[in-house]
């Protein structure tokens, strides 16, 4: 009975030793050492396409470029860059296609302004579909007649 | 006319999303046309102590063509290399991008090799600064070292007709 308690200790103990060293394995490892600067290449890689899978940010993509390029802003940082020069390091590579925000300029007027546009469009439809007067509403003097008839419960008066 | 204006409606919808279709999100125009190639320094696949910089090609019409062993859609484009190298229609310079020097010098024996030279680009860092994004990817630059047009992805015999060898005639005549 004894010897039965000490196996089930050791079995106890042993997971506990052991588990942390499992647990540890599948955590991903910190990118740098620096959370403070990880921070700041999560700030502007949120802000960055990736070109290969083209709906998701660098920030948020497993495919390689996005990994070279949070590399590429990381070390652009550490070398004192600001946020703007290494924005404009990309754009001049990538294209304004980079930025997930466009930026506004004439060729891209319409797709800033544009939903407001449709908005102010649909709601002045809107307005005036409600406005519209109610007397547009026209009934027959037939139709009238035979409606009283049935409101009435007459219905000898109602037209045949 | 105030019944149909729906159906017009719609079928203005069909036509612009239609239009959207044959679009393809992939080829991205690229910011480098018309602008000066980026220079950069590399050793030379294969000769690691020689090296070639972009300046060495003053005055030649020619393709920077990036490639690497683990690309499978290079391996589409390779024999239209070949073809360009066999018949001498323009020189190709390789950027082999984030490859193994073994790997890549192996690929050129069983593929042959269509390249004048290639250079390594390990670290990808040179493919960042072309802003490459999806190889394979071509650059053709002209003799001032202009980058006159990307081919993005592999380059096919449809292109090379269509828009490669007008361009090659372009570039000749307005030279001459």
């Amino acid at each position: 009975m004894l010897n039965h308690y000490l196996k089930q200790i050791l079995c106890i103990a042993l997971a506990s030793v052991f588990m942390p060293i499992y647990a540890n394995a599948i955590e991903a490892t910190p990118l740098a050492a620096d959370p403070v600067l990880e921070a700041k290449v999560l700030d502007i890689a949120v802000e960055l396409r990736c070109l290969v899978c083209q709906n998701e940010t660098i920030a948020g993509s497993h495919a390689d470029l996005a990994i070279d390029l949070r590399n590429q802003i990381r070390t652009q940082l550490s070398d004192g860059q600001s946020k703007k020069e290494i924005l404009d390091f990309m754009v001049t590579r990538y294209g304004d296609f980079v930025l997930y925000k466009p930026p506004l300029q004439t060729r891209t007027l319409f797709l800033w302004f544009g939903p407001f546009l449709l908005l102010i469009l649909g709601m002045w439809m809107l307005f005036k579909y409600a406005r519209r007067p109610a007397s547009e509403l026209t009934i027959s003097e037939e139709d009238l007649i035979a409606a009283r008839a049935l409101l009435h419960k007459d219905t000898s008066k109602a037209p045949k | 006319m105030k019944r149909f204006l729906p159906l017009i409606i719609f079928a203005g919808l069909c036509v612009v999303l239609l239009i959207g279709l044959s679009l393809n999100p992939k080829e991205i125009p690229s910011p480098f046309v018309g602008k000066n190639a980026p220079t950069f320094n590399l050793p030379v696949l294969g000769k690691s102590q020689e090296s070639f910089s972009p300046e060495q090609m003053q005055g030649k019409v020619w393709l920077l063509n990036v490639w690497a062993s683990w690309c499978v859609s290079c391996r589409d484009e390779h024999p239209i290399l070949n073809q360009l190298a066999q018949q001498k229609i323009i020189p190709i310079v390789g950027l082999n991008y984030k490859d193994k020097d073994p790997a890549a010098l192996e690929w050129l024996v069983r593929m042959e090799n269509p390249y004048l030279l290639s250079v390594v680009d390990a670290a990808g860092s040179v493919g960042i600064n072309y802003g490459v994004y999806g190889v394979p990817e071509s650059f053709l630059i002209d003799g001032k070292g202009k980058i006159v047009h990307k081919f993005i992805g592999p380059l096919t015999s449809a292109l090379v007709q269509n828009e490669l060898l007008p361009k090659l005639a372009q570039l000749n005549s307005s030279t001459k």
